[in-house]
């Protein structure tokens, strides 16, 4: 249970997916003009983070690894089919997108509503993808697996949290002409990588 | 005749006849390399490959693979954009993309195993760049296919020009070398203090966002 805490921390501090990796950096910039709809947009991923990664860790034990069907027959244990890694990820992603916003829309309107426009976009946010794609780099097994895609979750939540609220105070500084919007943003983003470079080393 | 029918034909005239490179497509081509670039004004595509500019070399190889991929997707896309009925057309769009970018993927692992393992997933996430299903979903789908495939040059040049730079700095100041030539220690300056915090992620940030400021003040650009 530790090991498991552990990783939550360090996937959402030292490995954070924007900061360490760069990944969901589109839709970290673009929408972090707001604490508003940052929020929204934090919770869904960490809803699909935390679901997609177990689900294609699932895919590729049981489907895509050289050996993985051996469960349907004997003769099927020599098949290798990681070649299709990406595009099966990506399916199941973009589906996985696709029922929770037919989901949500039929029970909830008034989460659909804060977040509706939020899912689509997410279905090509590469932190998702990164987050399965590094799952089956670092072999973990299924318990790790959704420690790693909760915690990459939470660790972009708290990131385009942070930076929206910079961003909200940020209105009302003067800026140099060109340095305005993007330029300024990426400096920001910078100093705050530097400060979540202080929590290396920390467990518990 | 009437003078609109008259119009007509000769808008059909003037198209049938418009050179390879006319002007309008020289603007297709040029615009997105700076007035219009992907990155440093649209924001998008920062995603995924800022994370392979710590070196110039895989940086070089994302940046071609890049252009692959977003050209024949551009290409691929606008020939079938008839046929995509347009409530599954992301996911239409997301299969030939991925299916492009898993023949870099075997591409590279069968040709070039050692920067396979240097680019390690960063390969598949050229899935994802936002500036390909971005030049999709607003060109390809309603252009002709010669026009998209320059669409499509001009935005990912655009896109490589910029990473391109932003790894250059990054290995010079880092590690102190360009495309692992150690070029501090061969005009005689050996005591370079190298430093780490380029090699780290957070000097990608802080070169992309100088390289941004620069280019803006050069075109005159403001975001409000």
């Amino acid at each position: 249970m530790t090991d498991l805490i552990n990783l939550i921390i360090k996937s959402a501090f030292m490995d954070n997916m924007v900061f360490a990796y760069f990944l969901g950096m589109c839709s970290f910039l673009a929408v972090s003009k707001k604490v508003s709809t940052a929020n929204g947009l934090g919770l869904a991923v960490i809803f699909v983070l935390t679901c997609t990664a177990p689900l294609n860790w699932l895919i590729q034990k049981h489907i895509l690894e050289e050996g993985a069907l051996a469960w349907i027959s004997p003769k099927f244990s020599a098949i290798d089919l990681t070649f299709l890694q990406l595009l099966m990820f990506i399916a199941v992603i973009a589906s996985f997108v696709q029922l929770v916003e037919m989901i949500i829309e039929k029970f909830s309107p008034v989460l659909y509503g804060s977040l509706g426009i939020f899912l689509p976009l997410i279905a090509v946010n590469c932190s998702i993808l990164g987050g399965s794609l590094f799952m089956v780099q670092r072999d973990f097994n299924l318990s790790e697996a959704t420690a790693f895609g909760f915690g990459s979750g939470f660790g972009f939540y708290l990131a385009i949290i942070a930076l929206a609220a910079i961003r909200e105070k940020l209105k009302y500084s003067h800026v140099p002409n060109g340095l305005k919007g993007l330029g300024i943003t990426m400096l920001i983003t910078g100093l705050m990588g530097l400060a979540f470079k202080t929590f290396i080393g920390m467990t518990l | 005749m009437s003078t609109t029918e008259l119009k007509e034909k000769e808008v059909i005239i003037t198209k049938k006849s418009e050179s390879l490179l006319s002007k309008r497509r020289k603007k297709i081509l040029i615009d997105p390399l700076d007035d219009n670039n992907p990155v440093s004004i649209q924001v998008l595509g920062i995603c995924s490959a800022l994370a392979v500019t710590i070196k110039l070399e895989p940086t070089i190889v994302m940046s071609l693979s890049v252009v692959f991929v977003m050209i024949f997707s551009s290409l691929l896309t606008s020939l079938v954009r008839d046929y995509i009925p347009s409530r599954v057309r992301i996911i239409v769009q997301l299969a030939i993309i991925a299916s492009l970018v898993t023949l870099v993927s075997e591409f590279l692992q069968a040709f070039n195993y050692e920067m396979y393992k240097v680019l390690g997933a960063f390969v598949g996430l050229i899935i994802t760049n936002c500036i390909i299903l971005g030049r999709l979903e607003a060109y390809a789908m309603g252009n002709k296919p010669y026009d998209s495939v320059l669409d499509a040059l001009g935005s990912s040049v655009g896109y490589a020009w910029i990473i391109l730079t932003v790894a250059f700095f990054r290995e010079l100041l880092g590690s102190g070398s360009v495309l692992g030539f150690k070029v501090f220690e061969m005009i005689g300056w050996t005591s370079f203090p190298t430093n780490g915090l380029f090699v780290d992620s957070i000097g990608a940030f802080i070169i992309l966002g100088i390289l941004i400021w620069i280019q803006r003040t050069n075109n005159g650009y403001i975001e409000n």
